[in-house]
């Protein structure tokens, strides 16, 4: 039962090691980002907390985005998809397993990094447990959330425009509640509102995802 | 189970892409022990016919049926005794002949005793099971996934053109595996232009039909 998740989970994770330098794309732009920010508006630490959550959250959001379209892509190409499609073991744990991959190769670090780069904006030291919490949650249902896109526009030439436009619309929560998570906490209110939601839509994401991902991918495979 | 026992068929598959019908009323009954070549010109649908064989695709009308069964109500069932290798091998690139082999092996079901190894040197690979596979030629990397049919337990063998960029050797030592799997009681459906070495194969012919609608 279990087999296929851990298949196609250390397939994954060793094609991943083998693109070492693809898959510190998202962290650098990131980081790009967060260093021009304070040079474009102003180095000010007191403006620049201001507007920290909302900088973090969304180049978090973008950064994702950039790295969800080849979820699927190369195992299309390969045929590799087809073999996963026809294959007896649950396509449900497969995809999850691919989900968690790049979970793990995207969402963590930025999670990890987000301490060191919340210092660069001059994030106040009550933003600090927030972010991190509400981008360890936030950056998995952006993961799950991006798959169901990734899986509909897989079979596309030119699916990358198609694709923002349809998970766009889903992420806007994310980023609401992510972002509000982190501002309430640096203006001083209790944050376990925010991040209660930030849960529930991670539990609810957790569960539905990978169907609604399984469901598109035969959709464009039968196209 | 008697040769003449129908385990696999078609039933009038049709399938229709863009509004033009690509085949109509295709129908295979298969029992055990037999070969199935799938021809016709480029274009008349073999991948297409294969794909649906092997319920990547579904046809437009018609089923397939597993010991009478229609494969939508035993599809588990089905893919545990199909074995599918389509148009694209199936590879991963970046990884080696062994690795592909082994996550492939973990995601199906099969209980062969033969190493990774041992499946690799005995298609041809001896020597080139931990390099990775884009530093392979076009004949080594189709004997890369070729070597899955050492290993699977499934009496179903769909294979699309399996004998593109394979040497002569290469083309008569898969004769044999073939010739073997259907000897010890397995089905196989190919297509391929090439003539086989095989006696007893039973052809259908897909026509150009959407020329001629």
């Amino acid at each position: 039962m279990g087999q296929g998740f851990s298949a196609i989970f250390y397939r994954d994770l060793l094609l991943a090691f083998r693109h070492r330098g693809e898959i510190a794309n998202p962290v650098i732009f990131f980081f790009i980002v967060v260093t021009l920010v304070p040079l474009g508006l102003t180095p000010e630490a007191s403006r620049l907390a201001q507007i920290a959550p909302g900088i973090l959250w969304v180049m978090a959001l973008l950064a994702s985005l950039l790295s969800v379209e080849g979820l699927f892509q190369s195992d299309y190409r390969d045929g590799t998809l087809e073999q996963l499609l026809i294959s007896p073991q649950p396509l449900y744990l497969m995809v999850l397993a691919k989900v968690l991959v790049h979970w793990l190769i995207t969402g963590l670090p930025l999670t990890l990094l987000a301490p060191l780069l919340g210092m660069m904006l001059s994030l106040p030291k009550a933003g600090y447990l927030p972010l991190v919490l509400s981008l360890f949650m936030g950056t998995a249902v952006l993961s799950l959330i991006g798959a169901i896109g990734a899986a509909l526009t897989v079979a596309l030439r030119k699916g990358g425009l198609l694709l923002s436009l349809i998970v766009m619309p889903l992420y806007m929560p994310v980023l609401i509640f992510g972002a509000n998570t982190v501002q309430r906490a640096v203006d001083g209110f209790p944050v376990a509102g925010p991040m209660a939601i930030m849960g529930a839509l991670l539990a609810v994401s957790l569960l539905i995802s990978p169907f609604a991902t399984v469901g598109a991918l035969r959709v464009s495979m039968h196209g | 189970m008697s040769p003449q026992t129908v385990i696999f068929s078609l039933d009038s598959l049709a399938f229709e892409r863009d509004d033009k019908l690509l085949f109509a009323n295709i129908n295979l009954a298969m029992s055990s022990g037999e070969i199935v070549q799938v021809e016709g010109p480029n274009g008349c649908g073999k991948t297409t016919l294969l794909r649906i064989i092997s319920t990547a695709l579904s046809p437009t009308s018609g089923e397939l049926r597993w010991h009478g069964q229609p494969v939508t109500r035993c599809r588990l069932e089905y893919l545990q005794n199909l074995f599918f290798l389509g148009h694209q091998p199936g590879l991963k690139q970046s990884l080696s002949p062994e690795e592909n082999l082994h996550w492939w092996r973990r995601m199906n079901t099969n209980d062969s005793q033969l190493g990774n190894r041992e499946v690799l040197a005995s298609i041809g690979l001896c020597g080139y099971e931990d390099v990775p596979c884009y530093t392979l030629s076009a004949g080594q990397q189709r004997r890369a996934a070729l070597a899955r049919l050492l290993i699977t337990k499934a009496p179903l063998w769909v294979l699309d053109e399996p004998f593109t960029a394979i040497d002569k050797q290469g083309v008569a030592q898969l004769e044999q595996l073939l010739m073997g799997h259907v000897a010890r009681g397995g089905m196989v459906v190919l297509s391929t232009h090439q003539d086989l070495g095989i006696d007893a194969v039973r052809r259908i012919s897909l026509p150009l039909m959407a020329e001629v609608s």
